[in-house]
């Protein structure tokens, strides 16, 4: 048999069928703490998009009117969104914090050549969102 | 007689087994051992039938990759005194396809490696009379924690993308194309852009972080894709801005 033809039946394949391959479990999320973490940050998306969506609501009801708004913030008292926007507001939490952290992973910030610190692009974050939740409850409570 | 601590290795023989099964084995417990010596141990005087992997010990070829109590470790640098009184569970990496015992098929990861190009592209080459391509330290700490990547594949044991998503690039070859992407001396970044945009590619990557934290060379995957992210995205957005530019 030439070289060629030794090659040629020798072909190496993706697909070997006596490879062991394991399938991942539905519940690898449980594995270790990280992941299930991780599986917590993303599903903080959802409780994000849902203030979004109450927020829309309630500026919605505001501009319809004194009515509108009362019978909103009537359904707001209700125990359902009560611990409706409890939980949420504790994922939103969750949400904000992990991505202010995870920050300084994707930002390279670079000042006269050198790398600038982590905990400094986190801490802008940081800063950043105090100082709009403070402009936010100034123009609520004054 | 010395203390011993046990190690229950994986053990799949492709012609006489439809799955693996856990063998135990008593091995001396001593201060300066490592799991790579224990498995040594079993291979020299217990049983030569144990297959694995291993070259150099001392954390630089990245051959003795695998998973010990469920973590994906260099088994070099792993010592058995930190699992004491044991026992020590060792498996191949996982989410490869296991060849024999604890050796992976790796075919997948070179492939993968191989399409993002990590290597200098140059869209011309100065003359040899011209010298070297110098670089300045600055421009070489660009880069530089990237490019002590061992290709150990710790990262993909540690992805539960891909896992679950064979396709997926993965975070060394990632981490490697941003190596070159961000080299003074390389030209190829668009043409790395162009596999690593792909949905398989970085977009694969939702930042469990976990590549990150097992890589025994610091390397940063996690934080390599997101990076070239950023990248990706402005340079989407440069190219809707202005799609008369240079492709």
């Amino acid at each position: 048999m030439r070289t060629s033809e030794v090659n040629r039946t020798t072909e190496y394949t993706l697909y070997h069928p006596r490879w062991y391959r394991q399938r991942v479990s539905t519940y690898w999320w449980l594995w270790k703490w990280p992941y299930l973490k991780f599986v917590l940050r993303e599903l903080s998306s959802v409780f994000v998009a849902y203030f979004v969506v109450l927020t829309l609501a309630q500026v919605r009801c505001l501009s319809a009117g004194p009515e509108a708004y009362a019978e909103f913030r009537q359904w707001m008292k209700n125990p359902f969104f009560l611990l409706l926007n409890g939980v949420s507001f504790i994922f939103v939490l969750l949400h904000t914090m992990t991505w202010f952290n995870l920050a300084p992973r994707a930002m390279v910030l670079r000042v006269r050549g050198a790398r600038v610190p982590d905990a400094w692009i986190a801490g802008a974050n940081y800063v950043a969102w105090l100082g709009v939740s403070g402009g936010v409850a100034w123009l609520l409570l004054r | 007689m010395a203390e011993t601590i046990t190690l229950e290795v994986a053990r799949y023989s492709p012609e006489r087994d439809a799955a693996p099964a856990f063998q135990s084995y008593p091995v001396p417990l001593r201060k300066d051992w490592v799991v790579l010596d224990a498995l040594n141990y079993i291979k020299d005087k217990v049983d030569g039938t144990l297959t694995f992997r291993w070259s150099c010990r001392m954390g630089i070829c990245g051959s003795c990759g695998m998973m010990v109590n469920g973590e994906p470790k260099l088994t070099c640098a792993t010592f058995l005194s930190n699992y004491a009184p044991g026992p020590i569970c060792v498996e191949p990496l996982r989410y490869f396809p296991v060849v024999r015992d604890l050796v992976i098929e790796m075919t997948d990861f070179m492939v993968k490696l191989q399409s993002v190009k990590p290597w200098l592209i140059r869209a011309e080459e100065k003359p040899l009379a011209e010298g070297e391509y110098l670089q300045t330290p600055d421009e070489l700490n660009a880069y530089k924690q990237f490019s002590m990547c061992i290709n150990c594949m710790l990262c993909y044991a540690a992805c539960p993308v891909y896992g679950l998503d064979p396709l997926f690039s993965g975070p060394a070859a990632i981490a490697l194309a941003q190596r070159y992407n961000l080299d003074s001396r390389d030209q190829g970044s668009r043409q790395r852009l162009e596999i690593l945009s792909q949905h398989e590619g970085i977009w694969g990557c939702t930042f469990v972080g976990e590549c990150t934290q097992v890589c025994p060379k610091h390397v940063d995957p996690a934080g390599a894709i997101q990076q070239y992210k950023l990248t990706a995205a402005k340079e989407w957005f440069k190219s809707l801005l202005m799609p008369w530019g240079a492709k």
